[in-house]
């Protein structure tokens, strides 16, 4: 668990905390997400993708959770992430992390913002369309294509 | 895309856990009969993962890792982890049966799928042996003392010494064996350069000829991943030089 934490902590923390924007509360969710680990090792199974992404996207959920003072909805054994680049080395992850700032900074900003919204603040669609004046369907669409979008900068 | 269009949208919202209420049910229902939306929804949180990287900031403190170790610590892992919250199941005995039918189950195919995984890794084991076996024999015959070198060479030419470089620059691994090498004053070696395509020679390692003019120079420390342009071999003093001094005796570039 030790030697997890030491590959992982830098990952999980740092998504905790441009989340919760909060250093004790990122402390806390980095401690969640490893004891849930730790407790429930069976919900990570390995033939089912990264450790690397799977924490990455727990992670933003609980932080996300926390954020929003709601109680989780879908159970950590209940995520499948499927994803190309493995997150295990931390040169690896820089290299994927300059890739999605590439994809990111190619967007187009509305569709940007959609998604960080979505993604760093929790806010739902409907909740995006309210702020920005736009209609929902719009947003939900910049949200799936700001998604696709990034998975097309890993695609060969 | 091979997923339903119409639930595109939802699907991405449901990765980010933006989806609630009836909208949520529908997909939820929609999922449980549709592999390919649920493949769907496993790359978008892929996606998903791929952007959590763009986030990044300092370490977290060495604080949190006592305090999770310390945790751990307290709490030893429990054996038997209940597959699923259920309120229900304490009112209804025959529910609570079923949860640990299930946990049984559950038990029985991890223990399954760990004792495929130790066959499986016997099996990679028993590969790895015969290949490292089978690598040691080529790296004996290559090396050994008492091997009987032949350099065929075109009928009528006088022995032409011959060095030969096997190098592989994703490993960093290198071979190098030498055949017909004249003797050496003393206190003198040769050293072999790696000519790398950029940069200034860099020295492999040093040999001296057995009295049949035999050397070889295998797996030396190398930086990693250069790539060569050709190899050199100069004559330097026996400890061997940080640059080569000229002339160069032997040189090959890449076939």
């Amino acid at each position: 668990m030790a030697a997890l934490y030491d590959r992982y902590s830098s990952l999980v923390y740092a998504i905790a905390l441009r989340v919760l924007g909060d250093t004790g509360a990122a402390e806390d969710v980095l401690q969640e997400v490893f004891m849930q680990l730790w407790r429930k090792p069976a919900a990570f199974d390995s033939g089912r993708g990264n450790l690397g992404a799977w924490l990455g996207v727990i992670t933003r959920n609980r932080a996300i959770d926390g954020l929003r003072k709601r109680r989780p909805e879908t159970d950590i054994a209940d995520v499948v992430v499927s994803v190309e680049p493995d997150m295990a080395g931390e040169a690896e992850r820089s290299r994927a992390m300059e890739k999605v700032r590439g994809a990111l900074g190619g967007m187009p900003a509305p569709q940007r913002s959609a998604l960080e919204m979505a993604y760093f603040e929790g806010l739902t669609h409907t909740e995006i369309a309210a702020k920005t004046g736009e209609p929902l369907g719009t947003i939900k669409t910049r949200i799936r294509a700001g998604l696709e979008a990034l998975r097309k900068a890993f695609e060969p | 895309m091979s997923a339903h269009e119409q639930f595109a949208d939802d699907l991405a919202l449901l990765a980010l856990e933006a989806l609630h209420g009836d909208e949520r049910v529908a997909i939820e229902r929609h999922l449980e009969d549709c592999p390919a939306c649920r493949r769907e929804l496993e790359r978008l949180r892929g996606d998903m993962a791929l952007l959590a990287l763009s986030a990044s900031g300092p370490a977290a403190p060495k604080r949190s890792r006592d305090r999770l170790l310390k945790a751990i610590a307290k709490e030893p892992r429990a054996e038997k982890t209940p597959a699923r919250r259920s309120a229900r199941w304490t009112l209804l005995p025959w529910l609570a049966a079923a949860v640990f039918l299930a946990i049984a189950g559950s038990f029985w195919q991890q223990s399954d799928r760990l004792s495929q995984r130790v066959a499986q890794l016997q099996e990679e084991s028993s590969q790895q042996q015969a290949q490292l076996e089978r690598a040691r024999k080529v790296v004996s015959t290559l090396t050994a003392t008492n091997a009987m070198r032949v350099t065929l060479v075109a009928a009528q030419a006088p022995p032409q010494p011959q060095g030969k470089a096997i190098y592989v620059r994703e490993r960093s691994s290198l071979i190098f064996l030498a055949s017909n090498m004249p003797a050496l004053p003393a206190q003198k070696a040769y050293e072999l350069w790696l000519i790398p395509t950029a940069g200034s020679p860099i020295p492999v390692g040093t040999f001296k000829p057995d009295a049949r003019g035999s050397a070889t120079v295998i797996e030396p420390t190398l930086p990693a991943g250069v790539e060569a342009k050709a190899f050199a071999i100069t004559v330097e003093p026996e400890q061997g030089s940080a640059t080569p001094t000229m002339p160069i005796v032997m040189m090959g570039a890449g076939e």
